[in-house]
């Protein structure tokens, strides 16, 4: 249902955009943006995103790569300024063989059918471009592919990206994401999809770091094939609201997936994890970690289902999502659910939510460090957890100090 | 080294040490027993400096120093430690990076250099053989998901690094097997010096096989109640508590 008052929020973002997908247009137009009646979206209100004076991004040569994260690593890169591709500023020359780096409309694509929600629908109907990174199978992509996604639009200024990722049986692929923006009020709506092949390894992890005012809405469907190993990592800085819909789907029998995610929302900001997990065959293992640190009046959703389909016996699934609050008046909705329709299953959840762990500043301070390092520490640490996951190590030595930094920036509890 | 007089604290309004008296002196080891509730970790946690403590009277002086007046960290630089009995895990805080922020807090406190990473592994390989410890443990999070034992070890490979004048060891053998517990002891044992002094807090008389004290003492309802040479702890052994409560009720 369209709520009231929308409609015309509708017509005026479609009118902005790009003709992709006529029928994909009106199907958006149908549906409406989500409002908070809807269960998916009880916590995120996208009023101000409604509200939005909506242009269409336009390419822009005058962004630079300087100073952005992962720049410690070598190898191919596909950089998008404001959804557009930038040849100038990727690097895809020298790839492995079975490796394909290219930029969607640089050839064949066509959209995952299935992605069913207003923001998925309204990307397929309107993108404009994306990464499109393909490695065949029993190919080891030894180098991460670096995907930059920058925006330099300010109010209103909207794009539409789509990705895929695809690594065939038995290839090997880490992609490592960055989007930044330099202005605020800008909006930008991703979908990525992976498709991981039976007992492929992917290592998929996104550093967003948008720009505080700025909108950031991004779905990430995961198809896994047996004994596939899939690893997210979503490192979320940034957006005055953050949504991120990630919906992993394990196809197969002895697949292993981690979703593994930290954000520091502060001031004005709003950053929501939207997960749902289906396990659809039996044998397989989820991992949800979740850690945020929330400053100021920050807001942060963390919405995690795990639906364990008839059959998929011996289902291991797990969620975890910790809070460190600083302010009181930091706000946090975390709801772990669990559709269980397997006899057979090991599932847990568990949420908490706090201010610094007294315990752990008093050890410390008996070991000498006095109460500033303690607190430091312990929030590096809440951090750090999350961190430590990304296998990496030029990505996670470049994060860890990303955001060290940000911490360091946090009001003193 | 150290002089407790007339020590009066609780929580919540409830009072748990209702006047502790002990002296402890440099090259000495001191040990005390006593049956649940009668107040032994609230002293270390108080001598620890842990908030949440109503100190109603008395005063503990420390090397000429009044501890209570110290914060902590202060009373850690100056060389007091306590091991703990419930040591804390801390995920996301390695244990290699935390060991050496703490030994150079306090190096930084006496005004010596810090240690930088190669000189602190060279010191740590030297103390860490002293527990038998394995060396993997040091790149994991602070205690988290080491056994009872690893913990109670990494709690006097700390005091080793450390190196205080005066440790406290809160129920360190609890929970131990016999071979971690001489492990334990033997660690303790090499870092006794003369010009050191150890408080050991106990549940058991089995600790003190391993760690032989000068001094025995019996803490009962919040006071020491009695006090004497290492053989006190094998009459307590023997007899039990009861004989030291059916004392006090006389």
């Amino acid at each position: 249902m369209v709520a009231s008052g929308q409609n015309e929020a509708v017509d005026r973002l479609l009118g902005a955009l790009p003709v992709v997908d006529t029928e994909g247009r009106v199907r958006f137009a149908e549906l409406g943006f989500p409002a908070q009646s809807d269960e998916d979206w009880r916590f995120t209100s996208v009023k101000p995103i409604t509200e939005l004076n909506f242009t269409a991004a336009e390419a822009d040569t005058t962004v630079s790569l300087e100073g952005r994260m992962f720049s410690g690593i070598d190898g191919p890169r596909l950089v998008f300024v404001n959804g557009h591709f930038s040849k100038t500023l990727s690097a895809i020359n020298d790839l492995p063989e079975g490796v394909e780096v290219r930029n969607l409309s640089a050839g064949k694509y066509s959209p995952l059918s299935g992605v069913s929600d207003a923001f998925g629908v309204l990307n397929a109907a309107t993108f404009t471009d994306g990464p499109f990174i393909s490695v065949a199978d029993n190919v080891t992509c030894e180098i991460p592919v670096r995907v930059y996604y920058l925006s330099s639009g300010s109010e209103g200024v909207t794009a539409n990206v789509r990705g895929h990722i695809r690594v065939g049986a038995g290839g090997q692929l880490t992609v490592l994401e960055c989007w930044e923006g330099a202005n605020t009020g800008y909006f930008n709506n991703s979908v990525t999809e992976l498709h991981a092949g039976d007992n492929a390894r992917v290592e998929h992890v996104k550093f967003q770091n948008e720009h505080a005012g700025a909108f950031h809405v991004s779905g990430l469907h995961a198809s896994m094939s047996r004994d596939s190993r899939v690893a997210h990592h979503s490192i979320a800085l940034g957006g005055r609201i953050a949504r991120n819909n990630l919906r992993a789907h394990l196809n197969g029998t002895g697949i292993e997936t981690v979703l593994n995610g930290l954000y520091l929302p502060r001031a004005g900001q709003l950053i929501d994890h939207h997960m749902v997990v289906n396990h659809a065959q039996p044998h397989c293992d989820s991992h949800e970690y979740f850690n945020g640190i929330l400053d100021d009046d920050a807001r942060a959703v963390f919405h995690g289902r795990i639906h364990v389909h008839k059959g998929a016996d011996k289902t291991d699934a797990k969620q975890t999502n910790k809070n460190l609050l600083l302010s009181d008046s930091a706000t946090i909705d975390t709801k772990p659910q669990l559709e269980i329709y397997a006899d057979d299953v090991k599932c847990t959840h568990g949420a908490t939510i706090g201010q610094m762990n007294a315990e752990q500043i008093f050890y410390l301070r008996a070991r000498g460090l006095d109460e500033e390092t303690a607190r430091r520490l312990i929030m590096h640490a809440f951090a750090g957890e999350i961190i430590e996951r990304i296998q990496c190590i030029t990505a996670r030595e470049e994060l860890d100090r990303r955001v060290w930094g940000r911490l360091e920036e946090t009001s003193a509890p | 080294m150290i002089e407790i007089n007339n020590l009066q604290a609780g929580v919540e309004g409830r009072n748990i040490l209702k006047g502790i008296n002990l002296t402890v002196n440099a090259g000495e080891v001191h040990a005390i027993m006593g049956p649940n509730g009668s107040g032994k970790s609230t002293l270390a946690q108080v001598l620890a400096g842990r908030d949440g403590y109503d100190i109603s009277s008395g005063s503990v002086s420390y090397n000429g120093k009044d501890l209570l007046e110290l914060s902590p960290e202060e009373r850690v630089r100056e060389g007091f430690f306590l091991a703990f009995q419930y040591p804390i895990e801390i995920p996301g805080v390695n244990t290699t990076y935390f060991l050496r922020t703490a030994v150079n807090a306090v190096r930084v406190h006496h005004g010596k250099e810090e240690l930088d990473a190669v000189g602190f592994l060279k010191l740590m390989r030297e103390k860490i053989a002293l527990l038998e410890l394995d060396e993997s443990l040091l790149k994991r999070s602070v205690n988290e998901g080491f056994s009872g034992g690893e913990k109670k070890r990494a709690e006097i490979l700390q005091m080793a690094l450390l190196d205080p004048k005066f440790a406290v060891l809160d129920e360190t053998d609890s929970g131990l097997d016999i071979d971690a517990l001489k492990i334990v002891a033997n660690g303790v044992n090499q870092l006794r010096r003369e010009d050191n002094a150890q408080l050991v807090i106990t549940h058991y008389q089995r600790l003190l096989d391993y760690i032989v004290p000068d001094y025995v003492h019996v803490l009962y309802d919040g006071c020491i109640v009695k006090s004497g040479p290492k053989e006190l702890a094998l009459e307590l052994e023997e007899k039990g508590y009861d004989w030291i409560t059916e004392e006090q009720a006389v």
